[in-house]
Parts: structure tokens; sequence; C-alpha cells
């Protein structure tokens, strides 16, 4: 019972860095994105003071990687903001293997029932 | 299907602002958000928003979809901190994460729909509110000490480290505490807030937790309400790469910087501070909202 404690509290402290290592990962990423769009931007004039949408390239997953690899300064941005949103959502799987390896079945189903509605969010809700 | 809003835009009027201007005043904006937020333990998201919309004219879906990226990122920042205490319930925030995760849903896919004017004024509310749990009160200090029959069978009873070992604890009115998590989760993705506040409410006044593991058990529980608004913010087009990147990264510094002089900062007057500044952003969200200033 104690090992399995024991066992558990690691787990758990490995999954905080992970988490911590996927925020540092994605600030990153945003800044190296951030970069780009500066040296790309700087002295043109802002414009959010209207809501018009992001373009559909920066609104779904593969429209998000395609822009990523071409560089563009807000496709590497809005790359790692997605990176920022996976967090969470690893966050949760891994929980879900905990409950596994503790064979909790009933905390298994909760924790997909969590991950299903991240998922059907994240895929166009 | 795009809502068209002429908001009023004093900063974008002036020529010398440029887009790196206009981000590094935004990174500066969000990294004292952050460090308030950190030091005053209120987070800085809820302020974000109306600094965005109030000050520098930006439209109020894409400072919602900036703010909640910085929240995701907060939350997921401090996560690793709180998990090694061991105070956070992963059960019980497991069960309430599927309330706030379909409130955020409900509450995200309601943003779309309602006017920008109609958003600022519940912002302004909330923000009201806000204020009104940030004043020094005393935590709940009634403890169930009787096994409540739902949280048995759903095994939420916990225990949490103390000097002197473990201390087994009971979770009551779980009922109640998931009908406010939905609150909770539709708040978050209507505003794009983390509504920390309501699920601390939530976890200590209606479940009667001991208060460390309400607090961390919230964090744990905000990021993943916050993805889930984050999808459907994502699909419509509320999320702009070139704002969200000075807020997210400016809220990140200052909570970073706010945790290490965490233990030497007098938080109490500095909590006081901070309700002065949300009421006076509250009343500004309002006379906005109210004057249709927002746009349509």
């Amino acid at each position: 019972m104690q090992v399995a404690e024991r066992d558990h509290e690691a787990f758990e402290v490995l999954l905080g860095h992970v988490l911590r290592a996927g925020v540092v990962l994605a600030a990153i990423v945003v800044a190296a994105g951030g970069a780009i769009f500066l040296a790309r931007h700087a002295g043109e004039s802002p414009a959010y003071s209207t809501f018009r949408g992001e373009p559909g390239d920066l609104r779904s997953i593969a429209g998000i990687v395609s822009e990523a690899r071409t560089l563009s300064g807000r496709g590497v941005i809005q790359l790692g903001l997605l990176l920022l949103i996976a967090t969470p959502i690893a966050r949760v799987f891994f929980a879900l293997v905990g409950f596994g390896r503790e064979k909790n079945w009933m905390y298994v189903g909760i924790s997909a029932i969590v991950l299903a509605l991240l998922a059907y969010s994240l895929a166009g809700g | 299907m795009l809502m068209l809003i002429n908001l009023r835009s004093s900063i974008h009027n002036c020529a010398f602002v440029t887009v790196l201007v206009f981000t590094t005043v935004v990174a500066l904006g969000a990294c004292g958000a952050g460090l308030l937020g950190a030091l005053t333990g209120l987070g800085g998201g809820v302020v974000i928003v109306p600094l965005l919309v109030g000050l520098l004219g930006v439209d109020i879906h894409y400072a919602m979809g900036a703010s909640l990226v910085s929240v995701i990122a907060t939350s997921s920042g401090a996560a690793a901190a709180y998990v090694r205490e061991g105070y956070s319930n992963v059960r019980l925030g497991m069960l309430l994460e599927v309330g706030t995760t379909i409130g955020a849903l409900c509450g995200a896919t309601l943003a779309a729909h309602v006017p920008a004017s109609g958003l600022a004024i519940v912002f302004g509310c909330v923000l009201l509110y806000s204020a009104y749990l940030s004043r020094p009160h005393p935590m709940s200090d009634v403890h169930p000490t009787k096994p409540d029959r739902i949280a048995r069978a759903l095994q939420l009873d916990s225990t949490f480290p103390t000097p002197a070992g473990p201390v087994a604890y009971h979770v009551a009115r779980v009922p109640a505490g998931f009908a406010l998590m939905y609150g909770a989760g539709v708040l978050s993705g209507l505003l794009g807030i983390g509504s920390g506040a309501v699920k601390v409410l939530a976890l200590d006044r209606a479940m009667q937790l001991p208060f460390k593991v309400s607090t961390t058990t919230s964090n744990f529980m905000i990021g993943v309400t916050a993805a889930a608004s984050a999808g459907v913010y994502l699909h419509r087009g509320f999320i702009d790469p070139a704002l969200a990147m000075p807020v997210v990264l400016g809220v990140l510094l200052g909570s970073t910087i706010g945790a290490r002089v965490l233990a030497k900062a007098k938080t109490a007057r500095l909590r006081t501070l901070f309700a002065f500044v949300i009421v006076a952003l509250a009343i500004e969200m309002l006379y906005n909202g109210f004057t249709g200033r927002v746009g349509g």
C-alpha cells in the first residue's frame, strides 16, 4: 500500500515536470514566432479594433501546422499556442494512465469523458 | 457569421503607434497583471481583458482569446509546484472537470452569439464580484466530520499532508459543488477567464474542503477548463497570434517573478490595491458596455 502511494506520488511529481516543460516549450515557440513576426511587421499599424476573426489557416490544427511550416511569424506563434492548449490535455491523459495503473476503472471512465469533451472542442466543437 | 463591430479605436488613431510599440505596451501591461495576479493569488486573467479593451481599444473577442491562452500558461506553469506539495485532490478535480468542461463548451459557444456590449456588461459584473470576493474574509472553518454518501461512492475523501503526517478530510455536498463548477465553466468560456474565484468558492464553501486543497485543486482545474474553451475560441477565430504572443509571454514573466517574491511581499495591502484596480476596471467595462462603446 505504502509503496503504491509513494509510486503514485512519484508519478504525480513527474507529471508536474512534464507540464512545466510543456509550458516552457510553448513559450519558446511563441517567442520565436514573435521574433519572426516583429522582424517583418514591426513598422505596420496594429488593427485589433474590429473583430474580423482569424483567417481560416489559423483556425484549424492542420492549417496552423502548414502555416508554421512556411515559418510565417503568425503560424509559428499559433503553433506555440496550440502546444500550450495541449499541456492541460496531456495532464488529463496522464491522469487517465495513472488511474489505469491503479486499476481504478471508475476514474479511468471519468477521465475519458473529460478527454472526449476536450477532443470535441479542439476538433471543431 | 462573423460579427463586424465598430469599436472606438483610441490607440489606433495615433499615427505613431506601430505594431512594435503596441506589442511592447501589451507585454508590459500583461507582465504587470501577471505579477499582481500571482502576488495576490487572484490570477491575472481577469484584468487582461479590460486592460486590452478599455485602454488599448482592442475588440473584446480578441481580448478574450488572448486572455484565455494566458490563463492556461499560468495554470500549467504553477501546477508543477502545487503537485509537489501534495495537496490537490486529483479524483475530485477530474470529476468536477466534467462539469467545468461542459460549462466551458456552452459558454464559449454562447460567446460567439452575445453582442460585444452584452459581454462587456457581464464582464463588469464579474469583476465587481471578484473585487468583493478578494476582501479579507475568514476561510470557512466548518469541515464535515461525517462522510457523505455520494462522496464515498465516488471515492472523493482523501488526506492532505501536515508536518504531523497526513490528515484525512471528507467532501460534502457534491451535487452543489458540481453545479457551481458548471457555472464556473460557463463564465470561463463566455469571458475568457480562469474563474478561479468561483472554483475556490465551490470547493471551499460548498464542498467544505481544507483551504489549501481548494486552491491547489482549483488551479489544476483552471487549465483544463480553459483548454476546453480554447478549442472553440480557436475555431471561431478569437485567438489572434500577434496579440496573444505579448499577452502570454508577459503574463508568464510577471507571474514567475510574482511567485519568486511572494514570500517577502506584504500581500494584504496588495490585495486591497488590486481590489481597487478591479473595481475601476469594472466601472469602465460597465460604462463601455452600456454606452455601446465596445460596439454592437
